[in-house]
């Protein structure tokens, strides 16, 4: 396992993170105990970085948090976006930085056509390639409305054709392989590939180890805390051994 | 320019398709005001209309085993400013016809008018008729809608009816409709309305499902604004061994506006089932995050959220 923050390759990327989030404390409500407990990450232009941990660590709430979502401000701490501080931000303020996000459970719309779907909030373009991009067949699915009759995995793969389409500069995607099948996840991992292609960062929420290295780099969050962070494979394993804040008496490390 | 081509005039000004009453293998009863302006007839399609002093009365006969191929149009209006439109239809789709109907009322110019509909609708043995109105109003709002509509379906029948009131303003609306759907029949009605500034919405549809497997759905999407009210009341009742009822109303309220919803399911047969849904409030907060995470403003996203309910 290799130690330190100095041994991670960082090939090529500007000094200046694209995204930071610095120190963030989160509270929901009047809850005493904090769901983000001073929570720092930083993201490069163009990498993919996968989040690991298990339920209730904060995962969520840090996308939510990110993409500036009602209710999901910190209490302190700041986010950083191309060095602007974005914390006080609305969500369509960020989308047109460039921010945009797949939530795990994609809702669902009455009377939008795919077609439609895939051209919101960006000027109009041919949908059907951003559809096989997910493993969808355009001839099948552009006609049809965004709404309950499609299925979980279905409207899953829509949320991230459309977030392909719009070409943000950071896409969050909280869990994107939930709901799809095991045969499928080459599907999610071919829709990564083709963020990373398009010089797109993502902070790649997940469970799936499978998913999490193929990341340029992963931390694992435990407790509103990142508790380390590193090689893909190397996070994962340590993710795996349940390996966590509680384990390492509160240290964060680097794996 | 005739009163027909004013009629087509504003139809085509609203958004309609002006063009629907020019084709020969398209039937088409063309009403302004009290007068029959235009009418065409196809084979296997009876139409005897009438002018009243008040507006028209026709019987419309679709024959026995006739499936029309075309939409049957009927555009109504009134292109005045004042005054009253009663019309008055008796539908019937013998054994087995098949037939649709697309109705245009057009009230550009609507200071004070009165829009009645009285229409009785009989569905034979394994018949389908499906039914479309669309309204397109002026901005004035002085207008009153009263459609009021009885419908019996007999065994197999089918029968679906769309109304959508999504143009200009409602003004007042009271739909009043009545559907008995007989043996393994089908009966479905949806419902669009948008009610701005002082609008008054309100929808009252009963199906009764009285023959065994008769199944039916009332589907009410209204959104309301300004200072526009809504009452939606869906009435199913299942009186029959395995008939199946389900009422879905959705209603989206913005501003001052205020909506309820008072679906009533019955069921008097232990064999029958019916199911309601309803869902009253703005626009849901996770489509309008959702949307904002693609870019649009929330005044963007709550647009496309409604147009896409009363799509």
């Amino acid at each position: 396992m290799e130690t330190g923050n100095g041994s991670i390759p960082i090939p090529g990327w500007l000094s200046m993170p694209l995204l930071e989030v610095n120190n963030v404390v989160f509270r929901a409500g009047t809850r005493s105990a904090p769901i983000l407990a001073g929570l720092s990450l930083a993201l490069e232009a163009g990498e993919v970085h996968a989040l690991l941990g298990t339920n209730g660590t904060g995962k969520s709430t840090l996308a939510c948090l990110i993409m500036g979502c009602e209710g999901y401000r910190p209490c302190s701490g700041e986010i950083r976006f191309e060095g602007a501080l974005i914390t006080d931000l609305s969500i369509h303020q960020r989308a047109r930085l460039g921010i945009t996000m797949a939530w795990q459970e994609p809702v669902r719309f009455e009377g939008i056509a795919v077609r439609d779907y895939l051209s919101l909030g960006r000027a109009p373009l041919d949908p059907a390639p951003f559809l096989e991009m997910v493993g969808l067949t355009p001839a099948l699915y552009l006609g049809r409305m965004v709404d309950k009759n499609l299925s979980g995995g279905e409207r899953k793969r829509i949320e991230l054709a459309a977030i392909l389409a719009l070409d943000p500069r950071l896409a969050v995607l909280d869990e994107p392989d939930s709901g799809i099948d095991m045969l499928s996840i080459q599907d999610v991992i071919n829709v990564i590939n083709a963020f990373r292609k398009n010089g797109t960062a993502v902070l790649l929420v997940t469970h799936r180890e499978e998913i999490a290295v193929i990341a340029d780099r992963a931390s694992q969050i435990c407790n509103g805390k990142i508790i380390c962070s590193g090689y893909p494979r190397n996070v994962a394993a340590h993710y795996k051994e349940r390996n966590c804040l509680i384990c390492n008496r509160g240290e964060c490390h680097y794996v | 320019m005739s009163e027909l081509d004013e009629l087509m005039r504003a139809l085509g000004e609203a958004g309609g398709n002006a063009g629907v009453l020019a084709a020969a293998d398209t039937a088409h009863l063309a009403v302004s005001g009290h007068s029959i302006v235009s009418s065409h007839c196809v084979e296997g399609l009876d139409v005897d209309a009438r002018e009243t002093w008040k507006g028209i009365s026709a019987r419309v006969v679709v024959r026995e085993g006739v499936k029309l191929k075309r939409p049957v149009h009927l555009c109504f209006g009134v292109l005045h400013k004042k005054g009253t439109q009663e019309i008055r239809m008796d539908i019937k789709l013998e054994q087995n016809a098949s037939a649709d109907f697309i109705a245009h009322c057009i009230f550009p110019n609507a200071e004070k008018i009165v829009h009645r509909m009285n229409a009785k609708v009989e569905i034979g043995e394994g018949a389908e008729m499906r039914y479309s109105e669309a309204h397109y109003h002026g901005l004035s709002g002085g207008i009153e809608v009263v459609p009021k509509l009885s419908v019996t379906i007999g065994k197999d029948g089918r029968y679906y009816t769309e109304f959508s009131l999504v143009t200009g303003r409602v003004g007042r609306l009271a739909i009043d409709y009545a559907v008995s759907a007989g043996e393994d029949a089908v009966a479905e009605l949806v419902t669009r309305v948008f009610g701005h500034a002082d609008d008054e919405v309100k929808i009252t549809e009963k199906v009764v499902l009285a023959g065994e497997r008769a199944r039916g759905l009332i589907k009410a999407r209204v959104a309301v604004e300004d200072d526009a009210s809504a009452e939606i009341r869906g009435i199913t009742e299942g009186n029959a061994a395995g008939s199946r009822g389900h009422v879905d109303c959705m209603e989206i309220v913005k501003d001052r506006a205020v909506a309820k919803a008072i679906p009533l399911v019955q069921v008097n047969n232990p064999g029958a089932k019916v199911t309601h849904e309803a869902a009253i409030g703005s626009v849901d907060k996770r489509q309008l995050e959702t949307l904002m995470a693609h870019g649009l403003s929330p005044e963007e996203a709550v647009d496309v959220i409604v147009k896409g309910v009363l799509r």
